[in-house]
């Protein structure tokens, strides 16, 4: 059914990616604005400050935001240019219908009435979890648990999920398993205090910039830096020490470290008797983990590992951070458990300078996963499967117990269920699978096999052009709300300018779709700070607690930390939004004291055990693969490769190979390399660095097509967190064939245009004036 | 402004362009970047070093002016060439020790950095030090930079018999005092030897120790 229309041709020419280079009305002097907004990046996790400059209703620049704490003015390219998109010519401006030659355009009231009635038909046939609900975290926490509810009472559908799922889950249920709580333990200031800061699997620099300063300022104050990493990506150079570790081994080098600790009696056993249990179980797991054994595994020196594990066991204060790299696996929840291990045997937690933190990935990847949007939970970071948390929830949102629907299943397995044609219809909100899920080919089989398929999203993405109807949302600048940053503080967003066009405020369109299904009872607001503040109530007593912050609280402070709970008993007793209080401060730094999250007020230690990936090489597929981002590109790129600066800071995905294997397979830099795996293969340029490991190649993910490296990526997911393996594959690479490299050069040719060379048919004028609003 | 300086050090440099990105936001030169980031070889080491004007006292730039465009400001920042006077002769290009004045065909004039003046002389910090995320290029009091961090913030270059000072410092290795011309080999100097293997970091991973097929096994 929902094949794409047109070509990928005729998409490019119609719908871009467009590469836009300059303000709207061009370039001005620095003073000529009407107004400057402050507001926080729409990219990654950090969301640091910004202050955007606004003319004529649009976004035409910005400038530094100095006084706000997390960053103070610093940023990185991305959020520099943040601004290109703003007036985008690619901007999805009306309501569209998909025809047999493309998209017509149709009025807001046919399209609502249309997915409504194909919502009505598909789940009258079917049964209500017939039709699923994708979104995404670049959502604000308001759009978040709006979108949880509305799934539950208004599709009345189990199977929601969202794009966290790609991203941070392993984290967050490792953190929940050791701590009984899903979030970084400290505010970033505390990096900055630690004598020893372990990085492993996460290219600070690139993905996480403004992070680096933070661990500058500890290494100047004489902290020791070690670094785990596949490749030598610019923080690990200059490292103290570097682990080259082997793709998909973390889990045998940190239990290798806790070896070290634990035979060289370095562990805290004050804190590991009064604050934690099961620590016995994990000594026995590990009691033969030698460097000598994780070294065969990793690939790292034995000797090093020991100096890893004491320098880290024998330090005052010590930080672990780590990200995507250790995450993304069939092991990510192991991982993080193990990390947690560390921590915990050395007491390093719960103090200034000691924690255990991962970096989110996604804007709102911290507040994306408390409020609701994810199949197994509800707003508080509570469990749907709970009947104490389904009575409370319940009585927030007036309805009965029974009519929120159970447990669904996770984002890969909704798409496995459309591919295996149990899930008929979909509606997805800032999600673009196609490049963000692994296995490309086969998901996107899925989509065409759907009956019905409506997208809200604000570019035509990869994903939404196979859709039947497209509803134009929302930028994260046309609209109020707050986000929750990867430290834990939740900060506000400000709408310095209006929806273009037609377009509409996404939790606008939801209420619409609520409204016609029947369910408008449910979703009576007026504003999104009406939102907010039922988001408050729902979160009230559950462990992502937001009851005590409000939206002014938020600007005047800077920002507030969940968990941010109720202190009166007037507060703890009502169901009303407006009479909780404010009074509790925040809490910039989780376990003080030893207070864990636990019922029983501990920390749990998880024994974990040594397996493999997955995939692994063989004779067949004999190299490791692996994926990860570059620091002009966001997520599935569908905001940033149209943003021209971006775009030329790294146009084209490259396959990163060591000289070594570059020799043995005759290959140089700019050669034109295939690549495949058992899921497909790729045809890109090869760049000969000696910053990776001689047996593991490395391509960044945020391209689509036949650029993507999701469509090498495999569907294996980690029992626990159901996050698939995206950073273990097994790959062979070779020299392109002539055919292949005219491929290579075509699909280069397809992913972008720039605004000086559109065909006619794209109407650049008529857009632009739209976009004037 | 007297006493604020910028500080360049290339060690903390982690090649993200957000310096570049936000030059290029400068109405002054629309779309363009004045500062340079340089690969020292990519195919060697991530290292990446920023490059603005180095605002020499006595600037060499200027010096081979033949149409006298460049000018110095009392607070010591050497502007652009002035548009009326340019002719487009590119002697500065090829002049500046530093390697930093481009040549702009498409309005046949030299543009460089300026440091900003437009936002400097009104007390506001430069772009690129603004936004720089690990402060590989800061703009402060020599007391601030002292107070926050290492290294030693040198200004007086020597490049074969040319000395020459500049308004903005170059932060070398604790302990390092001179410099001579070949400024792009200090880079990695402040670490041990061994903490990087600046030819090949994995060089310890041979024979590999993951069991690899035969058609890779011991060749890498
Ligand atoms: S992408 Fe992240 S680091 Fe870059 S400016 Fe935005 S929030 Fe800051
Ligand atoms: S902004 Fe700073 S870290 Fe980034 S490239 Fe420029 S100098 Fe280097
Ligand atoms: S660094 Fe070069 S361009 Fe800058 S003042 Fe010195 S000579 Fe002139």
């Amino acid at each position: 059914m929902a094949n794409p229309p047109l070509s990928r041709e005729e998409f490019l020419d119609t719908y871009g990616p467009t590469l836009h280079y300059s303000p709207p009305g061009g370039f001005r002097s620095v003073e000529d604005y009407d107004a400057l907004v402050d507001t926080h990046c729409c990219f990654c996790g950090q969301q640091c400050g910004i202050r955007l400059k606004v003319k004529n209703n649009e976004v035409v620049g910005f400038e530094p935001r100095y006084e706000f704490p997390f960053n103070k003015g610093k940023l990185c390219p991305k959020g520099i240019k943040r601004y290109l998109q703003g007036s985008h010519p690619d901007r999805l401006l009306h309501p569209m219908r998909r025809t047999e030659h493309g998209y017509q355009q149709i009025t807001w009231d046919e399209a609502l009435s249309e997915t409504v009635s194909k919502i009505q038909e598909i789940q009258a046939k079917y049964g209500k979890d017939s039709f699923a609900m994708l979104s995404g975290v670049s959502l604000t926490n308001e759009k978040s648990y709006l979108v949880g509810k509305f799934a539950r009472l208004a599709l009345q559908t189990a199977n929601l999920d969202y794009n966290g799922r790609l991203c941070m889950v392993s984290a967050g249920a490792g953190n929940k398993k050791a701590y009984g709580i899903d979030r970084a333990s400290n505010h970033w200031e505390d990096i900055t205090d630690a004598k020893v800061i372990f990085i492993i699997g996460t290219n600070i620099a690139e993905c996480f910039p403004i992070t680096t300063d933070y661990i500058w300022r500890a290494r100047d104050k004489g902290a020791k830096i070690i670094y785990a990493d596949p490749r030598m990506v610019p923080m690990a150079r200059t490292a103290d020490l570097f682990l080259p570790l082997r793709i998909g081994s973390d889990s045998a080098l940190l239990m290798s470290m806790l070896h070290v600790i634990i035979r060289d009696g370095l562990t805290d056993e004050a804190f590991i008797e009064a604050h934690t249990t099961g620590f016995g179980d994990v000594r026995a797991a590990v009691a033969d983990a030698t460097p000598e054994w994780a070294a065969e595994i990793t690939g790292v020196p034995a000797a090093k590992i020991e100096q890893a594990a004491r320098w880290y066991g024998e330090a005052e204060t010590g930080m672990i951070l780590h990200a995507r790299g250790l995450e993304h696996q069939v092991k990510g929840v192991e991982n993080v458990m193990s990390c947690a291990n560390l921590a915990l045997a050395t007491g390093k937690i719960g103090k200034p300078g000691c924690g255990h933190s991962t970096i989110t990935g996604q804007g709102n990847g911290q507040g994306g996963r408390e409020h609701g949007h994810k199949c197994d939970q509800l707003p508080g970071n509570r469990d749907i499967t709970n009947p104490e948390h389904r009575k409370y929830i319940a009585e927030v949102w007036g309805c009965s117990e029974d009519e929120i629907p159970g447990k669904g299943i996770t984002a890969q397995e909704i798409l496995n269920e459309i591919h295996a044609g149990k899930i008929k219809g979909l509606l997805s909100i800032c999600f673009n699978p196609l490049i963000s899920l692994p296995d490309a080919n086969f998901n996107r089989e899925a989509l065409n096999k759907l009956e019905h398929y409506s997208v809200i999203d604000f570019f035509l993405s990869e994903t939404a052009q196979h859709a039947d109807i497209v509803l134009p949302g929302s930028l994260q600048e046309e609209d109020e709300g707050t986000t929750t940053s990867g430290e834990g503080r939740v900060i506000k967003i400000n709408a310095p300018v209006t929806p273009p066009g037609e377009a509409r405020r996404d939790w606008e369109i939801l209420l619409d779709i609520a409204g016609r299904l029947g369910r408008g009872k449910y979703f009576q607001f007026s504003d999104t700070q009406e939102i907010f503040n039922e988001l408050r109530l729902a979160s009230r007593g559950g462990t992502a607690d937001y009851s005590g912050i409000t939206w002014e609280k938020v600007v005047n402070n800077q920002g507030v930390f969940w968990p941010c709970p109720q202190t009166t008993d007037e507060g703890l007793a009502t169901m009303h939004a407006e009479n909780l209080d404010d009074r509790h401060p925040g809490t910039p730094r989780l376990y003080e004291g030893g207070k864990f999250y636990h019922p029983d007020g501990k920390a749990h230690f998880n024994a974990v055990s040594w397996r493999e990936s997955g995939e692994v090489v063989d004779d067949e597929y004999p190299i490791w693969f692996t994926t990860g981002r570059v620091v002009s590109q966001y997520l599935s790129g569908t905001q940033t490769r149209r943003i021209g600066p971006l775009v030329d800071q790294f146009p084209h995905p490259k396959l990163e190979l060591h000289p070594r294997m570059a020799k043995e397979l005759n290959i140089k830099t700019d050669d034109w390399v295939t690549i495949q795996t058992r899921r497909g293969e790729v045809i890109i340029q090869a760049n000969v660095v000696n910053t990776i490991r001689p047996d593991t190649v490395f391509m960044a993910y945020h391209w689509g097509g036949k650029e993507s490296a999701n469509l090498l990526t495999q569907r294996a997911l980690d029992p626990i967190s159901k996050i698939p393996e995206f950073k273990v594959s097994a790959c062979r690479v070779r020299l392109a064939t002539p055919e292949e490299q005219v491929q290579g050069e075509h699909t280069k040719s397809l992913s972008a245009r720039t605004e000086k060379n559109l065909p006619v048919g794209y109407n650049l004028a008529e857009r632009r004036k739209e976009l004037r609003r | 402004m007297s006493d604020m300086r910028f500080f360049v050090d290339p060690i903390r440099c982690i090649g993200c362009k957000a310096c570049m990105q936000a030059c290029s936001e400068c109405d002054t030169h629309k779309g363009k970047s004045m500062i340079h980031l340089e690969y020292i070889e990519r195919g060697a080491s991530t290292q990446t070093a920023p490059m603005v004007c180095m605002h020499c006292d006595l600037p060499t730039c200027a010096a081979v002016c033949p149409a006298d465009a460049i000018k110095r400001t009392e607070d010591g920042v050497v502007q652009s060439s002035q548009a009326p006077r340019c002719i487009g002769c590119s002697n500065c290009v090829n002049a500046c020790p530093f390697g930093v004045p481009r040549y702009y065909p498409e309005i046949d004039q030299m543009l460089k950095c300026d440091m900003c003046y437009d936002r400097t002389s009104v007390g506001k910090k430069p772009m690129c030090a603004s936004v720089c995320p690990s402060e590989a290029l800061f703009y402060g009091t020599l007391e601030e930079f002292q107070s926050r961090r290492g290294g030693t913030p040198q200004n007086s270059f020597q490049f074969g018999e040319q000395t020459i000072t500049t308004k903005v410092f170059l932060v070398l290795p604790d302990g390092e005092i001179g410099l001579d011309m070949d400024v792009i080999s200090h880079m990695d100097a402040r670490f041990e030897p061994d903490a990087f293997d600046h030819l090949d970091p994995f060089a310890h991973l041979e024979p590999l120790p993951m069991e690899q097929p035969q058609t890779l096994r011991g060749r890498l």
